[in-house]
């Protein structure tokens, strides 16, 4: 541990934060050992953005001071926090995608009026910073031809070429692949034998554990708990974050499958470049199974939602459903399909699902908007929709219970529960369901999942696409794993485990099995 | 023939320099984010003031220096409604363009009461022509002195101006530390905001620096090109700018090229009044003057390819945490 006579390299006292009635942070306090990788970990709205911005000088606390290497700091801009050594890697990228990685860098640092000089300099210094924390990149290539992994880099060296001692990272691996972020988080470790303090901020429970030597809990606004990585585990971790105990495996008995409500055979689709992004697909989804897909996403997972829910045209094969067929010659938009008893919570609920300008009550009827319940000769029935809508959220807990948000002011699990329950409600036999708990918060995860089982039990058919491997190993019977499009390996959810259906995804399962 | 040619190249430099001067203008104002529709009105606002300033102290330069005062006081209030207040651009620009339209003829008939005119200027009230040294002993040597003494002597020191700030703008844009945050402010203000830059500050350097051009534009319009202020005298330049500025890709060197080819066809056009072509007839002068904007159309529909602007432009900068 940290000699006690040793300041901390960032040290909160008492921070406050309020907008409006919202209470963002209340009386945090953080110590940050110099030299180590501290997490930051809560549920989606818990203050840690917030905290972070008033790091970074983005807005100014109510109260409470900052401490930087046991000196007070007044951080009133960003360009405060920079001179302090504070350098951080923003969620999205803070980049100008047009530039090159040079130009990107030194952008606030150009060291004098006329670029020249300030370029050369920062070539032979990035070189440095590059060989000294092996983070090579080809400076003069323009930022958005970089794959995501590597902007991420540029952003690292940007607040690094500051002289950034205290390194701040928010939701660093949401955008990158396992690869990229486990070699993300190789950078950091060598960030930190140099010295660096990083500060971690996450919702991911897995890679703070892998990661980091100490980690703060926040909840609501509030500084719970600090604890060392090395003395607790995940599931203290989450029962923390949510602040009540929380079941990371799903409570379900065994599937009692009946009659098939839709089967699918050879199911192909060509994109608009003609490359063939399903290939051959069939499943069958029976009453009172889920049907999970697992895959790395990317692998025609979304194209089989978008093609079995009717939003794109298959190219090859059929699909029987309630006693018809419908192929590429004879095919059904969505709202065909959703006649014929299937309701679809897509993947992406901001672009699909949902449209956000609206407000609840009138996103709870999008898709079954003709329906004669809601509309009169001329006009909706208004009324109608918003009982229904005061109904559904307090039978699903919709937090806050009011028909009048707009439902781009819901949390992300709030507005899940929104269009699982609009789907829901319509009672169809069969339910596509796309990464149900995406951006969801874990309290709200358990209820979906909870909700998900339920559905089955009453003998749904239910197919659920995710690329969480826990999520679908919790909650399917049956697991189809996709991989460039094609479905490559189908298991019994009772001999699943995560390393064969990895292999499986990776498409190495046969090899490694030959190999063995 | 080829003396024809020289005279009509001739033309084109003096009809293209205003359009220079104001698709620069929108250069600095749009890779800046800030899009300027307010072209026109600042052109138009600034002919006036320097028209009317020229003729009651008898001299262009301080002419000049009303039409750049006046033309960038209407680029801050685009500024203050833009930036500050984070009104829509477009309704902004309008504004000024509908403001300044009428304001101008008001205020020369209070003023000078000859019908929205202001007085004819002469002499040092106007930007005479500058014969360049020895043009007129050279005038007789074949070719080169015809291009010499035509086609680049005699023009007055505005449109020399014109040219000299294209490549000035290139090494502004590209090569100072100013041009880079400008880019970047156009193109990702978060980035320039969390490098520690103020974002609206760069922008309102931008649209002083677009004031500054646009009044120069509109006093050459004024008190060089012609002699005196006319109502609506801009005629659209400052919307013909913006489409040499998108067909030139918002480029410095591009921009220019487009702003002569512009040029070109406007002189082409007086040129061909009266004139009737063989099996055609009489070309009607206005089947000539629309070809800069049928020419942008078409060519930006198929031949250049997609003209990209810089990625934030018109939309206001909230400040947001990431």
């Amino acid at each position: 541990m940290t000699n006690k006579t040793t300041p901390y390299a960032i040290e909160l006292r008492d921070i406050s934060k309020r907008f409006g009635a919202v209470q963002a942070n209340k009386d945090i306090c953080l110590q940050v050992p110099a030299g180590t990788i501290h997490g930051i970990i809560g549920e989606n709205g818990a203050g840690k953005s917030t905290l972070m911005s008033i790091i970074y000088g983005f807005y100014e606390a109510d109260t409470g001071f900052i401490e930087v290497d046991g000196k007070r700091v007044d951080i009133r801009s960003s360009q405060d926090a920079i001179n302090a050594g504070i350098g951080m890697v923003h969620q999205h990228f803070m980049l100008v995608e047009n530039f090159t990685v040079l130009e990107n860098v030194i952008l606030g640092a150009e060291g004098g009026a006329i670029l020249k000089g300030g370029i050369d300099t920062a070539r032979v210094e990035l070189q440095r910073l590059a060989q000294e924390y092996s983070l090579d990149i080809d400076v003069d290539a323009i930022v958005e031809e970089l794959p995501v992994g590597l902007q991420q880099r540029v952003e690292i060296l940007k607040a690094l070429y500051r002289g950034a001692r205290i390194l701040i990272l928010d939701e660093p691996t949401g955008v990158l692949t396992p690869q990229e972020a486990d070699h993300l988080f190789r950078i950091l470790k060598a960030l930190k034998e140099q010295g660096v303090t990083v500060l971690l901020i996450t919702h991911k429970l897995r890679e703070i554990m892998a990661s980091t030597d100490n980690i703060s809990v926040m909840r609501q606004g509030q500084m719970v708990a600090h604890r060392e990585t090395a003395h607790t585990d995940k599931e203290e971790l989450a029962e923390l974050m949510v602040g009540k105990k929380v079941r990371l495996t799903v409570d379900k008995d065994d599937a009692k499958p009946s009659g098939t409500f839709l089967s699918a055979r050879n199911l192909s689709q060509f994109d608009s470049q003609g490359v063939k992004r399903l290939k051959n697909v069939s499943l069958e989804l029976r009453a009172g199974e889920i049907l999970g897909i697992a895959g790395v996403s990317g692998n025609g997972q979304s194209e089989l939602l978008n093609v079995l829910a009717g939003i794109e045209p298959m190219s090859e094969g059929e699909i029987h459903i309630a006693g018809q067929v419908i192929t590429a010659k004879a095919p059904k938009d969505a709202a065909e399909m959703r006649e014929l008893k299937m309701a679809h919570v897509p993947e992406d609920r901001h672009k699909m699902g949902l449209v956000t300008g609206f407000e609840a009550y009138e996103a709870a009827v999008l898709g079954y908007h003709n329906s004669p319940v809601y509309n009169g000769k001329i006009l909706m029935h208004r009324k109608v929709m918003i009982d229904e809508c005061n109904e559904r959220m307090a039978a699903w807990d919709v937090r806050p219970p009011n028909p009048h948000l707009k439902t781009a002011n819901f949390s992300g699990g709030n507005q899940q529960k929104i269009v699982i329950a609009r789907e829901v409600e319509q009672n169809p036999d069969i339910l596509l369901i796309g990464q149900p708990t995406r951006g969801v918060d874990i309290g709200a995860i358990e209820n979906i999942h909870e909700q998900i089982v339920k559905l089955r039990d009453s003998g749904k058919a239910i197919l659920l696409v995710s690329v969480e491997l826990d999520e679908i190993m919790a909650l399917s019977d049956r697991i189809l794993v996709m991989f460039d499009g094609a479905v490559v390996g189908e298991l019994d959810a009772k001999d699943a485990d995560e390393r064969t259906l990895g292999l499986m995804m990776a498409n190495a399962y046969n090899d490694e099995e030959v190999s063995a | 023939m080829f003396e024809t040619l020289i005279l009509m190249l001739d033309a084109t430099m003096r009809v293209s320099t205003p359009l220079i001067f104001a698709a620069l203008a929108g250069l600095y104002s749009e890779r800046a984010g800030i899009v300027d529709i307010g072209l026109e009105g600042k052109i138009l606002g600034s002919a006036f003031a320097a028209a009317a300033a020229a003729s009651v102290f008898d001299s262009a330069w301080i002419g000049l220096c009303f039409g750049i005062t006046a033309s960038v006081a209407l680029a801050m209030i685009h500024g203050f409604a833009c930036i500050t207040h984070r009104g829509d651009h477009i309704v902004s620009g309008v504004a000024i363009n509908t403001i300044v339209a009428g304001l101008t003829v008001t205020l020369s008939m209070y003023w000078f009461g000859m019908g929205g005119q202001t007085p004819t200027l002469s002499g040092d009230a106007r930007f005479l022509s500058i014969t360049l040294p020895f043009a007129d002993a050279l005038a007789d040597v074949p070719v080169l002195g015809l291009i010499y003494s035509e086609l680049l002597s005699g023009h007055n020191i505005l449109v020399y101006l014109a040219f000299a700030m294209v490549p000035m703008t290139y090494w502004v844009i590209y090569k100072t530390r100013f041009g880079l945050r400008l880019r970047a402010v156009g193109e990702n203000p978060h980035a320039v905001d969390t490098a520690g830059i103020s974002v609206a500050f760069i922008r309102y350097r931008a649209l002083i620096i677009c004031g500054i051009l646009c009044g120069i534009a509109g006093a050459y319009l004024s008190t060089a090109h012609n002699a005196g202020f006319l109502k609506d005298m801009s005629a659209g330049k400052g919307y013909m700018a913006l489409a040499a500025l998108i067909f030139g890709k918002w480029r410095p060197v591009p921009v220019l090229l487009a702003c002569l080819l512009f040029g070109f066809l406007d002189a082409v056009a007086v040129r061909m009044q009266g004139v009737v072509i063989p099996g055609i007839g009489e070309v009607p002068v206005q089947a000539i003057e629309v070809l800069p904007y049928v020419l942008t159309v078409l060519l930006l529909a198929g031949f250049i390819g997609k003209a990209i602007g810089p990625k934030a432009v018109g939309r206001p900068y909230v400040k947001e945490r990431a």
